[in-house]
């Protein structure tokens, strides 16, 4: 797994539940060292170690630390750029659902070994949404689900999302887009210089 | 249905453009354009008031634009210096205007930025928006590289420190002296190699355990950092051997001062758990002015090694400088020395 996905959930348990805990999570998943560096490699297995761990300790499903996980990337001031990122998908919540297939593309531009599940938007015409993600990170959908709700409250858009499920290729999440703008949302500029 | 206009639609499709009357006034101006001079209303401004070129140079025009038509041009504003633009000058279909359609090139950054643009500002086919998402994305990348070098740097040197440094006494250790010296003969510059030997040291570990010889070398190692500038090395090489490289020319009676204080220094007692510790120190020194070619590492370290070979032949305590000319003559100086040291055994 690259060091930038192991990186993000040592940020969000550190952030969240505290260093001690992230110290009792990293001894109990066997990794050697304090932490991870995001522009290393780590063995996809050593990363899911680590979340089960976390979610012994935490005495919580994985799937909820997850989509936590999700909430916190674009949410918590520590990794804004992101968000900022994922902003640059689309100027509206839908227009940015609607780039999501691109997600895998832009990301690679950036990092070239991030190499992120393929990703599959379906458009009903009636603002209802379905996303469908490679099953190469088992797990991903759930992280998905959090990272959708608050795109959706940053763009200030109203809508229902939902893990919708999962076969033996991909998970599922279903967006239903009830106001796209129904509040303010965050301020986003195209340079970061201008705020 | 909607009438389309041809301005309407350049404004869709190039939301930079200007179109300018073979009198040099301009008809039209794309609302992007327009954003850049907030103060000044193009549409009906002389194309020369507002404008000028920037490349080619050689470009001279008056209010005429048709006999650029083809030419790739770089123009500023008049009126804020700041952002530049480039495009290229076509003929209206009409043949009756130029029309221009500028792009911010490079500056485009630095133009998203002062002018608060937004991707309603770019055409759908621009890929300004990628390419501002990817600067951001690299920088970001880079940053994450950057502060991985960094921590990587900080443990190399770590390492490194850890490798020249004796874990015991914090003094360099070998492989730091054998690298020091080479670079200290490699410079040319005169100085003296000293190599000191503890005497008594194995009783002290015998008879009071490994823990006092311990802080007697560490004791030492004080002393030795102590009794010498910061330009010079301290090193312990074996045990209870350690080498002091004294560095610039030193006469003969100077280094006696210094080695008959070294030597003072380290018989004062180390009291460790109680017990009394005492030693003392045997010295060898060879100065590199005293050879006739440049000194090697190896003359230095096997005169300095007879020089304190006779010093501790002489009964301990003492210290010898190695003289080149007659090997003999080191013995008597040893002789010579412990005799002035007889107080200090």
């Amino acid at each position: 797994m690259h060091g930038l996905v192991n990186r993000s959930i040592e940020l969000f348990l550190k952030n969240t539940y505290g260093e001690t805990a992230w110290g009792d999570i990293v001894r109990r998943s066997g990794h050697e060292g304090d932490g991870f560096e995001s522009m290393l490699t780590y063995d996809d297995e050593l990363t899911y170690r680590v979340l089960d761990a976390a979610a012994d300790l935490l005495e919580k499903d994985r799937e909820i630390i997850l989509e936590d996980l999700g909430t916190y990337l674009i949410s918590h001031e520590s990794v804004g750029s992101i968000r900022r990122l994922l902003r640059f998908g689309g100027v509206n919540f839908s227009d940015f659902l609607l780039s999501l297939d691109e997600l895998p593309g832009r990301t690679k531009l950036a990092v070239s070994d991030l190499v992120l599940p393929e990703l599959e938007i379906v458009d009903d015409g009636e603002d209802r949404y379905l996303l469908k993600a490679q099953k190469l990170w088992p797990g991903f959908g759930h992280v998905l689900l959090g990272v959708l709700r608050a795109m959706a409250d940053d763009y200030g858009a109203l809508a229902f999302l939902e893990f919708e499920g999962e076969d033996d290729e991909t998970e599922s999440v279903s967006i239903q887009l009830l106001e796209s703008a129904f509040s303010e949302g965050r301020e986003f500029n195209l340079t970061q210089k201008a705020g | 249905m909607d009438v389309v206009t041809a301005a309407g639609m350049l404004d869709e499709l190039m939301p930079m453009h200007l179109s300018v009357s073979k009198a040099g006034v301009i008809l039209h101006a794309g609302p992007t354009l327009q954003k850049l001079q907030p103060h000044l209303k193009l549409k009906g401004a002389a194309f020369e008031d507002v404008f000028e070129i920037v490349r080619p140079r050689t470009l001279e025009l008056g209010t005429d634009l048709f006999p650029a038509v083809g030419t790739k041009v770089h123009l500023g504003f008049k009126a804020n210096g700041g952002v530049g633009v480039k495009g290229v000058i076509v003929a209206a279909p009409e043949g009756d205007a130029v029309v221009i359609n500028l792009s911010f090139g490079i500056g485009v950054l630095e133009a998203v930025g002062d002018y608060g643009l937004t991707s309603a500002d770019f055409a759908a086919s621009d890929l300004t928006i990628e390419m501002l998402y990817l600067v951001e994305a690299k920088s970001a990348a880079m940053e994450a590289s950057r502060q991985l070098n960094l921590r990587l740097q900080g443990a190399m040197i770590a390492a490194q420190e850890k490798a020249y440094t004796d874990g015991l006494t914090g003094l360099k250790n070998r492989r730091a002296l054998d690298y020091l010296l080479e670079q200290m003969l490699g410079s040319k510059q005169p100085f003296t190699l000293m190599q000191l030997d503890l005497d008594f040291f194995k009783a002290v570990n015998d008879t009071l355990g490994h823990a006092a010889g311990d802080a007697v070398l560490c004791e030492v190692a004080r002393v030795l950092n102590e009794e010498t500038r910061d330009s010079d090395t301290v090193a312990r090489v074996g045990g209870d051997e350690f080498i002091i490289l004294l560095g610039g020319y030193l006469p003969d009676n100077r280094l006696e001062e210094i080695a008959g204080r070294f030597i003072q220094k380290i018989e004062v007692p180390v009291i460790f758990e109680g017990e009394e510790c005492k030693i003392s120190a045997s010295i060898g020194m060879a100065s590199t002015h005293i050879y006739d070619a440049a000194a090697t590492a190896s003359d230095l370290m096997a005169d300095a090694d007879a020089a304190l070979y006779s010093s501790k032949r002489k009964g301990r305590a003492c210290f010898t400088i190695f003289e080149k000319a007659q090997k003999s003559s080191a013995i008597q100086k040893a002789e010579k020395s412990s005799e002035e040291h007889v107080s200090l055994m």
